[in-house]
């Protein structure tokens, strides 16, 4: 298993938070990578990772264990989060390392009883909006939901107008034959039927 | 050398696309037919000129020439021969020149016949020259931003490789199918700008662009399913679709060319909405160059940004530039465009249509706005935003089942008008019926109230869809005495055009049932498994046999673990989920195996970032309801769409002889 640099290491449960996790190759090699592509202000956020992880590492002493939270428990909440830098990638299939380290973030809040909405929250006040999945609900990006609401709604009033008008233009068409749009006899016969019913 | 004779090559076709469109509008504006030739020649000259400097660069790609910047970046010695051809379109300015290639066949086939057609002939050269603009657009990047002969500074010993993602023979097929789509609109966008400069808006155009917006819609609802079909393969993460800002960007210019294949029939049956109709054809086309300038200039940032550059000014300016002169001509042919006839009611076919066009338009407004909304927040709040499928499954999904409900009500409604008490009956038993089968899952307990509310719109939809077939079908049995399927074969080969469309509706409403099966009945389990230990999920339990490591081709390192399925204690079959790692570029995935039937697919992932090895691993299984039937619908959709855009020989023989009433000079064959 050694071929590919690869560090054996049975997983035995969950990761510890605030212990740095043996890491393998290929992801150190991604992270590298994905850390060169961010921002400064992206990489002002990561910095702060290892306070977040150290923050949560002092907590868990006095929490129940986190191998009690399950792996399905850590997925329900990080399907709802993205990190800054592997934009469009959920956190529960993010394979890089920062992901994984926010991962034991969340096993660790879910041990000391937050609920999904707070874990989110957390995330949000030190990362920025960005990680949430969707727009929030509140302040300016209400209107971010609002707007295509209201479009719709403006769209179906203007339609409905225009509908109307139409219906009270004068025609200058035949009268309705329905069999002229009829192209043969049985489909005549088709489109007689359904006037029947 | 290769690199010089390509470069070469391709400025000489960007010169000659320059010729091309300054000929034709020279041509055009005096009436002279000498230099419209010379530009109908000049687009067969570019077609030879785009393919060979394809072959160029295929030559490159398969002789290892890591001379070329291009060739270094997406193909390695180790690669089997099949990746190195597909690696044309497997980066940013190979794509571009493959793309070339697709418009400039497309743009050569379109003017290579109906020149002999009088009244089509005054169509040709405005087309041509619209056309060849968007040629000229696309060569001028190609040659001068995205040049994929450009050399290096020295020659390495091998390349990068292609980016493992594209390694799926699902990306053989997959790119050049949204090409299709994607350049097949740009035809039908040429002859209605044709139509309006020309002046010419009875339904010539009407008919060349019907056909053509069919052929490229067919090719992007094929890329759209293909798409789905790797995501689903290769991402590893479950499922096929996330509202990923080029997903998007490939489902919008289609949602306009549907709204359009609907609405043309207003205008054909009843000489209404040419101004919409025009309109549409535009949106369709601006949405098609919107949606290649988000995949190449990375402006929204997404998983495929293996795309990425700096192009996104030059698209900017270039939509901005066809969209001020689409909307002149639209503006200056107002007057003729206006409907000739009104709407006779609102439960009518053409309202229907109509409604239809709305909801369409509501979901291409909601999905655009979602697409651009990171943006708008930069802007406006000046903090960056993620819009992923939450917002969208809660924005588009009622709109979506707004949309299934009209699609079965309106093949119910008739020109002209139906009364309310004639469509409550017609609507009335499949209403019913839909409600037992429904009822019939309630008090079996399965799903929730959305998935049974998504449930009865599908069926009622699907019943009616069905009953269209049955009435036909009887009718033709009453009137001509045949035996039911000879009945059924005759109506489908005569009204190719209406039961081809009543298909691709049997197509979306068994990809509904699949869709609404993954959406509200997929189940998900994360597991840690040791040597021997089992987990069971639905009706299977799959027991963890161990693991094995090996090299695959090229420069892969196959993880391999090896896990007995049983359904109901029944020994399956072994699955081998499997995680791939690419050495050089050091990117790791996820390759699912699955055991697949119609009514579910039990989908295992090796998870990648956790430690494997024969002791123990750690597995994500979904078990999928019904996910078969989203591939099924599309093959279905796409054998409707066939079936529909079959040149139907009563048609040819009707248009014959109403191209004689309008033009008696004309002699037969001309």
């Amino acid at each position: 298993m050694n071929r590919i640099g690869y560090t054996e290491m049975h997983r035995g449960g969950a990761e510890t938070p605030g212990e740095v996790r043996q890491t393998n190759l290929p992801i150190h090699s991604v992270n590298l990578r994905l850390i060169l592509r961010v921002s400064p202000s992206h990489l002002f956020k990561l910095l702060l990772l290892p306070l977040a992880l150290l923050w949560a590492g002092g907590q868990v002493h006095a929490q129940q264990p986190v191998n009690a939270v399950t792996d399905n428990e850590v997925n329900e909440v990080a399907r709802d989060i993205y990190c800054p830098v592997c934009e469009n990638v959920p956190l529960d299939v993010c394979p890089t390392q920062a992901c994984a380290d926010w991962r034991s973030i969340v096993r660790q809040q879910l041990a000391e009883g937050q609920t999904k909405e707070e874990i989110i929250d957390y995330f949000a006040v030190r990362y920025g909006e960005q990680i949430r999945s969707a727009p929030p609900r509140y302040g300016v990006f209400r209107f971010f939901w609002l707007i295509p609401i209201l479009g719709v709604g403006l769209a179906a009033i203007f339609f409905g107008r225009y509908f109307w008008q139409l219906q009270k233009r004068p025609s200058t068409s035949k009268q309705p034959d329905v069999t002229a749009v009829a192209k043969e006899d049985y489909l005549a016969q088709v489109e007689k039927e359904l006037g029947k019913k | 050398m290769l690199g010089d004779i390509g470069y070469i090559t391709l400025v000489a076709a960007f010169a000659v696309a320059v010729y091309a469109v300054v000929v034709s509008i020279y041509g055009n504006w005096k009436n002279d037919w000498r230099w419209i030739e010379s530009a109908r020649n000049a687009s067969l000259v570019i077609l030879g000129l785009v393919t060979l400097a394809c072959l160029l660069l295929v030559t490159a790609l398969l002789q290892g020439d890591f001379s070329l910047d291009y060739v270094w970046r997406v193909s390695s010695r180790e690669m089997p021969t099949y990746l190195k051809v597909t690696a044309l379109w497997g980066g940013q300015a190979g794509s571009l020149l493959f793309w070339n290639l697709i418009l400039a066949v497309f743009t050569a086939t379109a003017m290579a016949h109906k020149w002999h057609n009088e009244h089509e002939r005054h169509l040709l050269p405005h087309a041509l020259a619209v056309a060849t603009v968007t040629q000229v657009f696309f060569l001028g990047l190609t040659a001068f931003v995205e040049n994929p002969f450009t050399r290096l500074a020295f020659t390495p010993a091998d390349g990068n490789g292609l980016n493992p993602l594209l390694r799926h023979p699902g990306m053989i097929i997959h790119p050049p199918m949204l090409y299709l789509g994607f350049t097949g609109l740009t035809i039908p966008y040429a002859f209605a700008m044709a139509a309006l400069i020309t002046g010419k808006l009875d339904e010539g155009w009407i008919r060349i662009t019907r056909r053509w917006t069919l052929a490229g819609w067919l090719f992007l609802s094929l890329g759209l399913i293909l798409g789905g079909r790797w995501a689903y393969d290769v991402l590893g993460w479950g499922g096929y679709w996330d509202w990923d800002p080029v997903e998007n960007a490939s489902l919008m210019p289609w949602l306009a060319g549907t709204a359009f294949l609907h609405s043309v029939m207003i205008q054909e049956k009843r000489n209404m909405f040419k101004m919409w109709n025009m309109f549409l054809i535009i949106l369709t086309y601006c949405l098609m160059i919107y949606g290649t300038f988000i995949v190449r200039s990375g402006v929204i940032s997404s998983v495929h940004s293996f795309a990425q550059s700096a192009v996104g000014p030059l698209f900017f300016g270039f939509i901005a530039l066809m969209f001020a002169f689409s909307a002149y001509w639209l503006i200056r042919r107002r007057d003729e465009l206006a409907s000739e006839n009104r709407l006779d009611s609102l439960l009518s076919r053409e309202a229907a249509f109509l409604l239809n066009n709305f909801v369409i338009l509501a979901i291409l407004g909601a999905t655009f706005w979602g697409t651009n909304l990171p943006i708008v927040s930069e802007l406006v709040t000046g903090e960056k935003i993620t819009v992923g499928s939450p917002f969208y499954e809660q924005v588009n999904g009622p709109l979506f089942a707004v949309l299934l409900l009209l699609m079965g009500v309106a093949p119910l409604t008739m020109w002209y008008r139906t009364s309310t008490q004639r469509l409550g009956i017609m609507m009335r038993w499949p209403a019913l019926a839909a409600l037992v089968l429904v009822a019939i899952l309630f008090f079996l307990g399965i799903g929730t109230w959305g998935s049974l509310l998504g449930l009865w719109i599908v069926m009622f939809a699907a019943i009616i869809t069905l009953l269209e077939f049955w009435r036909g079908t009887a009718a033709r049995m009453r009137s001509k005495g045949e035996p039911v399927w000879v009945a059924y074969a005759n109506l489908l080969a005569r009204n190719r055009r209406r039961y081809g469309g009543y298909w691709i509706h049997v197509g979306v409403i068994v990809m509904a049932f699949g869709i609404i099966g993954t959406e509200f009945f997929q189940q998900e389990i994360q597991i840690n498994l040791n040597q021997g230990e089992s987990v069971e999920l639905g009706d299977y339990r799959m027991t963890f046999n161990g693991v094995r490591q090996y090299a695959g081709p090229d420069d892969l390192i196959i993880t391999e673990a090896s896990a007995d399925l049983y359904h109901n204690e029944q020994y399956v079959k072994t699955l081998y989920p499997r995680t791939e790692f690419y050495t050089r570029s050091g990117q790791p995935m996820s390759i699912p195996a699955a055991r697949s039937t119609i009514g579910e697919d039990f989908y295992v992932l090796l998870i990648l970032w956790e430690q494997t090895s024969s002791a123990s691993a750690v597995f994500r299984i979904y078990l999928n309801p019904l996910i078969n039937w989203v591939w099924a619908g599309g093959f279905i959709f796409v054998l409707g769409t066939m079936i529909a855009a079959w040149p139907d020989p009563v048609d040819k023989k009707v248009a014959a002889a109403s191209e004689r009433r309008r033009h008696p000079s004309l002699a037969a064959g001309d």
